[in-house]
C-alpha cells in the first residue's frame, strides 16, 4: 500500500498534487477564509474560460497536434455576439451564430490540417492572426456593451447555489472529458494517433475524422468560452482574451500531457488548472502584477516541458553508468 | 515547354517567380486604386517601415530551416530597444558603436538562452518561445518601473540617424537604415548559399535524424541559429530605438506575427529544410506593402489588416504544400528522364549515323 502510494506520488501527477498542497496552504495561511465555498467559487470563476478551454486542448495535443487559435477564436465569437446583438438580433440567435462561427473555423482548420495534411502550427497561426483579424473587422475600435439583463446574470451569477453557468459547463465538460478520453473508443483512437499517425492510419483508426471532430470541438468550445467571457464581463472589445493561449496551453502541459502527442490524462489536467488558479492568486496576495503572473506562467510553461526532459536524460545516465562499464567491459 | 522551364528552375525558384509577380500585380493594382501611389515621400516612409521586419526575418528564416520557430522576437527587440535607450539617456556621450554592439549583445545573450533551451533541453521551439516571449516582456516591463524612454532625452547624433541618405535621386532616398537592412539580407544570403553552416541548416531542417547521423553538430547549429537571430533582433531593437525615439514597454509588440507570416508567405517553409533569404525578403515587401497600401487605400476599412494577413499565410502555406509538391515531383521526373538518357549506351543507328 504505502509503496504503491509512493509509486503513485513519483508520477506527474503526485508532483502536481504535492506543488498544488504546498501553494493551497500558502494561501490558506496568508486568507482567513479561502476555503470558503464562496470564495473557491470566485476563485474558479475568475479564470474559467481558460479551464474550460484547457479541457479541449488537451484532447488537441494528446492527438498530437496544437491549437494557436483557441484565444482569437474566443475574441472573435464575443465580437460576432456584439456584431450581430448591435444590429439586433435577439441574443439567443447572436450566441447560436457565435458558436456556429467557431465550429465552422474549426472544421476549416481541422480540414487543412487532416486533409491537406499541413502544419498545425502553421494554419492555427493564420488562424491566430485572422481570427483576431475578422474580430477588429467586426468591432473595430469599440467597446460593445448594455447586453440584456439575463444574459449578464448568467455570466455573473450563481445559476444553483452559488456556482454559476460556467462552472457548471466547466464541470460537465471535464465529466464528459474525462470518459470520452479515457474510457471510450474515441480517447483510445485520440492516443493511438497521437502516438503515431502512420501506424494508427495503418491499424484502420479513421485518422481523419478523428482529428476534424478534436478541431470542430476546439473551435466550438473556444466559441463557447468567448459567449461565457462575454456574459461575464459584459462588454466586448476586438482585444477580448488576448494572450489566453499561453494560459491554456500552459495548464494542459503542466498537466503532464506531452507536447509530442500521445501522453497525458485529464486528471493531471485538472489538477493543473486548479493549480494556475490558486497560483495566481497566492501571485496577487503577494502583490504581483498581472504583466509580470504572465511572466512567472510562462517560465512555468518551459520548466514543464524541461523538467522531465532533464530528468529522464538524468536516469539514463545514472542507468548507464551502473550498467555500462561492467556490460562493456572486455573479457580479459 | 515546361520540360525546358523545369530543366532551367528549381521548384523554390519557382516559388519566388510567382512571389515576385503577387507583388508587380498588387502594385500595379494600387497604383490604378491609389492617387500618387509611387510618390517619392510614400516610398521613403515604405522603405523605413521595411527595415525593422526584414533584419528580424532573416534571423527568423535561420531558425525556420532547422525546423524551429522564434517567437519571442519582438520582447527581444522591444528589450533592447528600451535598454539601449535608458543607457543612452543616461549617458549622452555613449559611443554609437558601443551602443550598437551593445543591443547586439544582448539580443545575442537573449537568443542564446532560446537556443539552450530547445537544443539542449528538448523543449520544443514553440513552447520555449512563447514562454520567453511572455518572459522577456516582463523583464523589460520590471527593469523599466513604468517609465518611457522619450526622444528628447536621447543623443542629438540618433535623432539624426532616421533621415541619413547613403544617397538620394530626384527625392527617392536611399535611407541608411535602408541600407544596413540590405546589407544584413545580403549577408544573410551569402551564408545560406556559401557558408557550410548555412548549408547544414537546410540539412538539419529537412532531416534532422540523418543530419545527425551524418555526424552534423544538430544542436550547436540550432543553438547558433538562435543566437543569431537573438543578435539579429537586437540589431532590429536599436533600429527600433532609432526610428521611433519614444520606447514604452509595449515596444514592437506583435512583430512576431509580421515576420513570422512574412517568412512564411516568402516561402520558408515551416517544417524546415527549404527557404532563401530573397523569399523572404519579398515576403517582408509583399506584406509590409500590402499593409500600407490598405490603410491608404480609401475604399476599404483599416481594420481588414489583420484579417487579410491571416488569410495570406492560409494560402500561402496551402500553395506550398499543393502546387510545389507537384512540381517538385515533375523536377524529379524530367531530372530523372534527363539522367536515364545521358547514362544509356547509344544505340547502333546513333554509331553509325556518328561514323558517317
Amino acid at each position: 500500500m504505502s509503496r504503491d502510494l509512493l509509486l503513485r506520488l513519483r508520477s506527474w501527477e503526485g508532483l502536481l498534487l504535492a506543488c498544488l498542497l504546498v501553494v493551497l496552504a500558502y494561501n490558506v495561511t496568508s486568507v482567513s477564509n479561502f476555503l470558503t465555498v464562496n470564495n473557491q467559487i470566485n476563485l474558479f470563476q475568475l479564470g474559467i474560460e481558460k479551464s474550460i478551454v484547457a479541457l479541449v486542448m488537451a484532447f488537441v495535443i494528446i492527438n498530437g497536434e496544437i491549437d494557436l487559435s483557441v484565444a482569437s477564436m474566443m475574441g472573435l465569437s464575443a465580437a460576432v455576439v456584439a456584431y450581430s446583438f448591435e444590429r439586433g438580433a435577439p441574443m439567443p440567435v447572436a450566441i447560436i451564430m457565435a458558436i456556429g462561427v467557431g465550429a465552422g473555423f474549426g472544421i476549416i482548420n481541422g480540414y487543412f490540417v487532416s486533409v491537406l495534411g499541413l502544419s498545425s502550427l502553421a494554419v492555427t497561426l493564420a488562424g491566430y492572426i485572422g481570427f483576431r483579424g475578422l474580430a477588429q473587422l467586426l468591432v473595430e475600435d469599440r467597446s460593445v456593451g448594455d447586453f440584456p439583463s439575463w444574459f449578464t446574470y448568467l455570466g455573473q451569477d450563481g445559476l444553483i447555489g452559488a456556482v454559476t453557468l460556467s462552472i457548471l459547463i466547466f464541470a460537465i465538460l471535464a465529466v464528459v472529458g474525462t470518459v470520452l478520453l479515457h474510457f471510450s473508443g474515441f480517447g483510445r483512437r485520440t492516443y493511438a494517433i497521437g502516438n503515431s499517425a502512420a501506424v494508427a492510419r495503418y491499424s484502420g483508426v479513421p485518422v481523419v475524422r478523428n482529428k476534424m471532430t478534436i478541431f470542430m470541438f476546439s473551435g466550438l468550445i473556444s466559441a463557447m468560452a468567448g459567449v461565457l467571457i462575454t456574459a461575464r464581463l459584459g462588454a466586448v472589445r476586438a482585444s477580448t482574451a488576448q494572450g489566453f493561449e499561453l494560459d491554456i496551453i500552459t495548464i494542459v502541459l503542466l498537466g503532464g500531457v506531452s507536447i509530442f502527442g500521445g501522453l497525458g490524462t485529464m486528471a493531471g489536467v485538472l489538477l493543473s488548472a486548479y493549480l494556475v488558479l490558486n497560483l495566481r492568486n497566492g501571485l496577487v496576495i503577494e502583490g504581483v502584477t498581472g504583466n509580470t503572473q504572465t511572466g512567472i506562467l510562462g517560465l512555468l510553461l518551459i520548466v514543464s516541458v524541461l523538467a522531465p526532459n532533464l530528468a529522464a536524460r538524468a536516469q539514463e545516465r545514472m542507468r548507464r553508468s551502473t550498467v555500462g562499464p561492467s556490460a562493456q567491459a572486455p573479457p580479459s | 515547354m515546361s520540360d525546358v522551364l523545369l530543366r532551367r528552375i528549381r521548384p523554390e525558384q519557382f516559388r519566388e517567380l510567382i512571389l515576385f509577380f503577387v507583388i508587380i500585380g498588387m502594385l500595379v493594382f494600387f497604383s490604378f486604386q491609389i492617387p500618387n501611389y509611387f510618390d517619392a515621400r510614400s516610398i521613403n516612409r515604405l522603405t523605413m517601415t521595411l527595415v525593422i521586419p526584414i533584419i528580424v526575418a532573416v534571423g527568423q528564416v535561420m531558425v525556420v530551416l532547422t525546423r524551429n520557430i522564434d517567437l519571442s522576437v519582438s520582447s527581444t527587440v522591444g528589450l533592447t530597444a528600451y535598454v539601449v535607450g535608458t543607457l543612452l539617456t543616461r549617458n549622452n556621450d555613449m559611443p554609437a558603436v558601443m551602443a550598437v554592439a551593445l543591443a547586439v549583445l544582448i539580443g545575442l545573450g537573449l537568443g542564446a538562452i532560446n537556443g539552450l533551451i530547445v537544443a539542449y533541453g528538448g523543449v520544443p521551439a514553440i513552447i520555449t518561445t512563447l514562454g520567453t516571449l511572455a518572459i522577456y516582456r516582463v523583464v523589460l516591463v520590471e527593469f523599466s518601473g513604468a517609465k518611457t524612454v522619450t526622444t528628447a532625452d536621447l543623443p542629438d547624433w540618433l535623432n539624426g540617424v532616421p533621415s541619413a541618405n547613403v544617397l538620394s535621386a530626384g527625392g527617392y532616398d536611399l535611407r541608411q537604415m535602408f541600407a544596413v537592412a540590405l546589407l544584413v539580407v545580403f549577408f544573410g544570403h551569402l551564408t545560406l548559399r556559401y557558408l557550410s553552416f548555412g548549408r547544414r541548416l537546410f540539412a538539419n531542417g529537412s532531416n534532422p535524424e540523418a543530419a545527425r547521423n551524418a555526424g552534423l553538430p544538430v544542436r550547436r547549429d540550432v543553438l547558433t541559429a538562435f543566437t543569431l537571430c537573438g543578435g539579429l533582433s537586437g540589431l532590429a531593437g536599436f533600429m527600433f530605438l532609432v526610428r521611433f525615439g519614444n520606447i514604452t514597454v509595449t515596444a514592437a509588440q506583435g512583430l512576431e506575427l509580421q515576420v513570422v507570416a512574412a517568412v512564411v508567405v516568402g516561402g520558408v517553409n515551416i517544417f524546415g529544410g527549404s527557404g532563401s533569404m530573397i523569399g523572404a525578403l519579398l515576403g517582408v515587401f509583399l506584406i509590409e506593402t500590402l499593409q500600407q497600401s490598405l490603410l491608404r487605400w480609401a475604399g476599404i476599412s483599416e481594420f481588414v489588416r489583420d484579417a487579410v494577413l491571416g488569410l495570406l499565410i492560409l494560402i500561402a502555406i496551402t500553395a506550398d504544400a499543393i502546387i510545389l509538391t507537384r512540381l517538385r515531383e515533375m523536377w524529379v521526373r524530367t531530372r530523372r528522364r534527363d539522367q536515364v538518357r545521358q547514362q544509356s549506351p547509344p544505340t547502333p543507328e546513333a554509331g553509325a549515323a556518328d561514323v558517317a
